[in-house]
């Protein structure tokens, strides 16, 4: 499970600024029904050459989060607040025409869907190449062969021939190859990989995970990787931030996190995933009930109604982030963390939804 | 190349013969789209040669009314005792030419709004989306004929200017239809994930608007466009019919239909002729627009 990768040794001098910084960063949209709190002061950095993942379940407000970083979310309709600090600049306040520098040659995000993430009738060659002429002011030729490349480092076979290709031509590993290189082409120090191989095949996945993992070590940027399965981050993130009802209930190194989890969370979280020591038909542990609504979440831990440990305190106070007094680099925000001498054993077993 | 391929594609080692879907993209047009095109492409050549050709447009008094084939004249004399044969040439010219028009101006105006308002989302945005709908709410026919009262108040103008007028009325008529139906599928393209994945490459706004979403816009405006010049050329025969089209001496389709009307019991063939010709070129366009939008249609290729 531990992935010590070669890259945590690279040297990151003490004081020197992180690529990203995020402090207590609010983002709640007007609906109508009321403000939906969908992130709920989050704080974290991430240096460069580093993956940082980011687990939750549906509605956590973990792609919420990747976009507010990113300043894509609608502006009339969101209300944010905090501060991202990219490269030691406050990126906050930026309007559309001070991202649109940043984005694609600073930042740059990888989505969830291939198949609606490219445009159905434009040759994959130009949508490649129309951002290297955009932002790079490369010529016709330069940008051609700039986009061969690119479809070479992602791994597509004959990449002259396909930049004449249409989306529909390719399969669904190939276009998100084709929109990872797009993704890449400006050379961005910051990567966002928001669910980018939820709708592949499984066999697919590892390869544009690990294809991921490589193109961040080569480019050494940073990678934000978002994703519903503690399986894909255990394998490609140094770090892992859990998410639930818009904040991060838990945070610390891989490592650390699946060997002394202290969130019942989290700990639910990778129950839910098969194993395969498990004799086949086995029941999975899902979580019971639903995530809170985001419109009136509940009083106390967020996680309380649905948390086999919870007790009377929990429902009247919110834990806040608190720094595990054994390890410095891990933090969680619960009242009776796993393996803590207050815990009470769960009164109720898990329900099984 | 020589990385192992990671996909279900077979990969370097055959050299693929096209794409799969290849096939798709070479489908044949069969021989009704062909009969249409030809058909015109044989009005729009006569639209553009007919007044140059020279042809007899002197009245006749024996020719008057007389039936097809009759001395020579193969569609017979219209009610003026003129040629009909040449009269239905020259007459393609004002048909093809203010239909044409009126819907180029239409598709470009009402696409360009039509775009506006159903990709930015302000207020003037929402309120051109307003101003579609009351227009829209006009039957058609009477607000081409208001517009054309309207504007060819003065009976003395050319028939140049009324030609003008008649497009541009029958433009005006056209850009709610043709703005509604680019702002349905704008609305539809503007939202998918390539859409915001070039704003995530930092693209402008209008980037976007112009070299995403339009191209897929287009076969859909096309295809209406096609209908509404069919519709055009019906209404500007409408109009003549109500004597409010163009100068009664501008030879057009709906004038000889508007004109040949009172001869309608006794030689039917002056209605019947141009008629025909209008049918025949109403079909080819309403065929081709269908034809272009299935072959055009690129999801349902690939699907």
């Amino acid at each position: 499970m531990t992935t010590t990768t070669p890259e945590a040794a690279v040297p990151n001098p003490p004081g020197s600024t992180p690529l990203l910084e995020v402090r207590d960063l609010v983002t709640h949209f007007r609906s109508p029904r009321g403000l939906v709190q969908a992130v709920n002061g989050v704080s974290f950095s991430l240096q460069r050459g580093r993956t940082l993942g980011i687990v939750g379940e549906s509605g956590s407000g973990k792609s919420v989060l990747s976009r507010s970083i990113m300043g894509l979310n609608p502006r009339s309709t969101s209300i944010r607040s905090g501060q991202v600090v990219f490269e030691g600049r406050d990126i906050s306040d930026l309007d559309d025409s001070a991202f649109r520098e940043l984005w694609g040659k600073q930042m740059s995000m990888v989505f969830q869907d291939p198949m609606t993430s490219l445009n159905p009738v434009m040759r994959v060659g130009r949508q490649i190449t129309e951002s290297l002429r955009h932002h790079l002011d490369m010529d016709r030729d330069q940008a051609k062969q700039t986009a061969i490349e690119l479809l070479r480092a992602v791994r597509i076979p004959e990449p002259e021939r396909r930049l004449r290709a249409y989306p529909h031509e390719m399969s669904g590993g190939m276009r998100q190859r084709v929109v990872i290189a797009i993704a890449l082409a400006c050379g961005p120090k910051l990567l966002m990989a928001d669910e980018p191989t939820t709708a592949l095949d499984v066999t697919v996945q590892a390869q544009v995970l690990d294809l991921l993992d490589e193109q961040r070590r080569d480019r050494f940027m940073g990678m934000i990787l978002v994703t519903h399965d503690l399986g894909v981050v255990a394998n490609h993130a140094d770090e892992i931030a859990v998410m639930y009802a818009g904040r991060i209930v838990e945070k610390a190194p891989t490592s650390v996190l699946f060997h002394h989890m202290k969130m019942p969370y989290t700990q639910a979280l990778l129950r839910a995933i098969p194993r395969i020591e498990m004799p086949s038909h086995t029941r999975l542990d899902a979580i019971g009930g639903r995530p809170p609504d985001l419109v009136n979440p509940p009083a106390g831990c967020a996680f309380s109604p649905r948390c086999p440990y919870a007790q009377e305190r929990c429902f009247v106070d919110a834990p806040a982030l608190q720094v595990d007094p054994a390890d410095p680099s891990h933090s969680f925000a619960c009242h009776f963390p796993l393996e803590s001498p207050d815990q009470v054993p769960p009164a109720k077993p898990m329900e099984v939804a | 190349m020589t990385a192992p391929s990671s996909d279900s594609q077979p990969a370097a080692a055959t050299p693929v013969p096209e794409a799969p879907h290849a096939a798709g993209t070479k489908k044949r047009l069969g021989i009704g789209a062909w009969l249409c095109m030809g058909w015109l492409g044989l009005m729009i050549v006569i639209a553009v040669i007919g007044p140059w050709l020279g042809l007899d447009t002197s009245s006749n008094f024996e020719l008057k009314g007389q039936p097809p084939f009759w001395n020579g004249h193969i569609l017979g004399g219209d009610g003026l005792g003129r040629d009909l044969f040449n009269q239905i040439i020259l007459a393609t010219r004002a048909s093809i030419f203010v239909s044409f028009s009126a819907i180029i101006i239409g598709t470009v105006v009402g696409g360009f709004l039509g775009l506006i308002s159903g990709y930015f989302r302000n207020r003037f945005a929402g309120a051109l989306g307003s101003v579609f709908d009351i227009l829209l709410a006009y039957p058609p026919i009477v607000l081409a004929l208001t517009l054309v009262s309207v504007f060819a108040s003065d009976p003395s103008g050319s028939g140049f200017q009324r030609e003008m007028v008649v497009i541009i009325s029958l433009a005006i008529v056209s850009v709610p239809i043709l703005a509604r139906i680019t702002r349905a599928n704008t609305l539809v393209w503007a939202d998918r994930e390539f859409v915001h994945a070039a704003e995530a490459m930092g693209a402008s706004k209008w980037r976007i608007l112009f070299r995403e979403i339009l191209p897929n816009v287009v076969p859909a405006m096309l295809a209406f466009s096609m209908l509404g010049i069919a519709v055009a050329i019906v209404a500007e025969a409408a109009l003549s019919v109500l004597a409010v089209g163009l100068k009664a001496d501008t030879p057009s389709w709906g004038n000889i239909i508007s004109t040949g009307r009172d001869d309608l019991a006794s030689s039917p063939n002056i209605v019947f002729s141009a008629v025909a010709v209008l049918f025949l070129t109403v079909l080819s366009l309403n065929y081709l627009g269908d034809v272009i939008r299935a072959h055009f249609d690129v999801k349902e290729a690939a699907l």
